[in-house]
């Protein structure tokens, strides 16, 4: 029918494509500068030392579309305007997208830039990190740590496992010893990533539960007991892929509700899974809150909203826009000579940009992080 | 052959039973293309009731079919354009563009981008529109400037991917900020323990009139001669372009619903909403027996084809198998569907 079309034709319907699509990232790289990131603000004394070249900084996140990253470009679009760092804003098309975070660090090697922030996707980037640190960029990992962590310069991230740790902590308060019917909504069930393993082994841990190895998921009893608070009997139904967003966690749940309909504890790995798995157990007739209770780690505005509404009773709240601002600073202190930035976490890892734990019921059993109510989440929510 | 009821098999020839039996069952399969996915999904729902009892009870029944809704609704147009031998690698594209439009049109959100709060129905319908002006960039494509389907969406598909996220800042509308209209096809009807939510229905009654549309009107009897034999059809008489340009018209426009009954099963219109959904259309299509080279296919089997995608995931997620497994299976059912559909149209050399 339509294949009589030439080859040159072919060519430059490509070659039209492809422009429009430059055309298009150009145009996503465009400032928007907002007002939050000067609670943020920090150092960057040099800044009025018009430099003979400029500074010039990739951000490289998972995708562009996850408020948490659009929160992460924000930050680091207003730290850039305010230091007078020339910022390029890239991002894989969707998560697992390796491919499209190595091009993009190869054109800040390219363009000679004085360092990247990056979400790295997974270690399949790992080469391509060493490959810019050797041509003397300066990469700071945002949100999620490299494997293994020195791959990176270092890192400025939420602590992962302590957040999952306070929201197993609260679960354990408020079961009070009751029998835990777990499930558990994660990104991945057959892929290990840091965030993912981090979050779900943390809150397990939080709940007192022998989670064997710390970096993998599903190597743990699926019965027995867990400890924290006054301790009982535990039973993990269910370990589902989502995706990390409304259908998979939509999906997720009502696979795990297919296997056991008891089930009374959901965490999920963020609240837009959180969000999907309340609509499959409002439609299977349960009460989120009273029957079950939903657990979640980000904070994001929609997730602490929904904290003070009801549907999620406990979610661990973290920083990006910190993350990506402090970031940006920190490669423009380095680029005028300052010192680097030094690690600041528990174990020494990384540099902690913190969390809290959001909930309208607050629990003892909490020691991991600080407890807040909604409303001051609300007042502190990225996206 | 130009429509799926009279082949070109002599009923008084496949009578006299000169034929090996492999030869009738290809015979058979040729004439019945939804014949082969329909035994394929009945074996799996045995297979796995039987590896798992609690597959079948009515509460796992009715996830599956909610689960197939976006996929089915989205298939019904994928099998319109592929029975023309055309693919629409950017029909998942326009489904969330859709959506995007629609939600963003009728909140008010203070942190919105754009503050139209417009009626739940006109932010609808505006919705419905965008997908099928769409459809119809897709379609002018192809037809006026003769450029091949497959280069025509994988372009588009990047188009409106971005186009959603630029106009609409890549922000997540949740539930509780939409208006319930836009929510009423998550609604579930509950049967005893069986709950049908009111997409479904909308799927099926979309299944049931596009399939009387392409068996029993004139312009679904052209859909299949343009996809079987382009030049006869147009010897015979038939626009082929007009034809074409209308296939993907419709299928803009069956999207836009698609868009409509996403946005009630998620409870959220997300800009990064399912983007495997694509695949997954083409994926049902043909395991619903519709060939890939067009003219030959029936969106019953499309039906079957799309269920049997979300069988296969459920029934081994309760079986207790990962992601990896069930991605394997699928890959595996696709290119065994392709293989039988090239086996069964060496039936008429």
């Amino acid at each position: 029918m339509t294949n009589r079309i030439t080859r040159g034709r072919t060519f430059a319907a490509i070659a039209a494509v492809g422009a429009l699509s430059v055309t298009l990232a150009a145009c996503s790289s465009g400032t928007t500068a907002t007002t939050e990131s000067a609670a943020a603000a920090a150092p960057a004394a040099s800044e009025a030392a018009a430099p003979a070249a400029t500074v010039a900084v990739s951000l490289i996140t998972k995708d562009s579309t996850n408020p948490f990253f659009v929160a992460m470009q924000e930050g680091a679009k207003a730290a850039a305007a305010a230091a007078g760092v020339e910022l390029t804003v890239g991002s894989g098309k969707e998560e697992g997208d390796d491919a499209g975070q190595i091009a993009l660090i190869e054109n800040a090697i390219a363009q000679g830039q004085a360092g990247i922030l990056i979400t790295p996707m997974s270690v399949n980037v790992n080469e391509a990190i060493k490959k810019a640190r050797d041509a003397g960029l300066y990469v700071i990992a945002l949100d999620t740590p490299t494997d293994p962590p020195d791959v990176v310069d270092i890192t400025f991230a939420t602590d992962n496992c302590l957040a999952g740790e306070a929201i197993g902590q609260w679960t354990a308060g408020k079961l009070n010893g009751a029998k835990a019917i777990i499930a558990r909504l994660v990104i991945f069930n057959d892929r290990m990533v840091s965030v993912d393993y981090c979050r779900d082994n943390g809150f397990l841990k939080g709940l007192g539960v022998d989670i064997v190895d710390p970096t993998i998921m599903g190597d743990e009893a699926l019965t027995g007991k867990y400890t924290t608070g006054a301790g009982g009997d535990y039973e993990i139904v269910c370990l589902e892929a989502t995706g990390a967003n409304e259908e998979g966690g939509r999906k997720g749940m009502e696979t795990c509700l297919s296997k056991n309909p008891d089930i009374n504890v959901v965490y999920t790995i963020n609240e837009p899974t959180a969000f999907g798995a309340d609509a499959a157990l409002k439609a299977a007739g349960k009460t989120v809150g009273k029957d079950v209770f939903v657990v979640s780690v980000d904070g994001g505005l929609a997730g602490v909203e929904a904290v003070k509404a009801g549907s999620i009773q406990a979610t661990s709240q973290q920083y990006p826009l910190r993350m990506a601002s402090l970031g940006v600073e920190a490669i423009k202190a380095i680029a005028d000579g300052g010192a680097p930035p030094a690690n600041t976490s528990a174990n020494g890892q990384f540099f902690d940009t913190g969390v809290t734990l959001c909930t309208e019921d607050p629990q003892d059993t909490v020691t991991s992080a600080p407890q807040e109510n909604a409303q001051y989440c609300i007042d502190n929510a990225w996206g | 052959m130009s429509n799926p009821d009279s082949g070109t098999i002599d009923l008084a020839e496949e009578f006299l039973g000169r034929r090996t039996p492999m030869q009738r069952i290809q015979v058979t399969l040729h004439r019945y293309p939804y014949l082969s996915p329909l035994i394929v999904l009945i074996v799996a729902i045995a297979i796995f009731a039987l590896i798992n009892p609690r597959f079948i009870l009515p509460g796992n029944l009715s996830f599956i079919t909610q689960q197939t809704v976006v996929i089915g609704t989205l298939a019904i147009a994928q099998t319109l354009i592929i029975l023309t031998a055309g693919i629409d690698l950017s029909i998942g594209a326009i489904m969330v563009f859709g959506q995007m439009v629609m939600a963003n049109l009728a909140i008010t959100a203070a942190s919105n981008a754009a503050n139209f709060g417009l009626p739940p129905w006109l932010a609808i319908t505006i919705g419905i529109c965008a997908s099928i002006l769409a459809g119809a960039i897709n379609g002018f494509l192809i037809v006026k400037l003769s450029l091949p389907p497959f280069i025509v969406t994988l372009g588009t598909l990047s188009v409106f991917t971005a186009l959603t996220l630029i106009l609409f800042k890549a922000r997540t509308i949740q539930g509780p900020e939409m208006p319930d209209l836009l929510k009423v096809m998550g609604v579930a009807i509950k049967i005893g323990s069986f709950q049908l939510m009111v997409g479904v229905i909308v799927m099926l009654v979309l299944f049931a009139v596009f399939t009387y549309v392409l068996r029993m009107t004139s312009w679904g009897t052209h859909i299949y001669a343009v996809g079987d034999d382009p030049q006869a059809a147009e010897l015979s008489g038939i626009s082929t372009k007009r034809v074409l340009f209308s296939v993907y018209v419709v299928a803009g426009f069956i999207t836009g619903i698609g868009a409509w009954i996403y946005i009630g099963r998620t409870g959220a219109a997300s800009p990064n909403a399912d983007p495997s959904i694509n695949l997954d259309t083409i994926t049902a299509v043909v395991i619903g027996g519709t060939s890939l080279f067009g003219g030959r296919g029936t969106l019953i089997g499309t039906l079957l084809g799309a269920f049997i995608v979300v069988v296969v995931e459920n029934g081994l997620a309760l079986a207790g198998l990962d992601q990896a497994y069930r991605v394997l299976a699928i890959g595996i059912l696709v290119i065994a569907a392709v293989a039988l559909d090239q086996w069964i149209r060496k039936v008429r050399a």
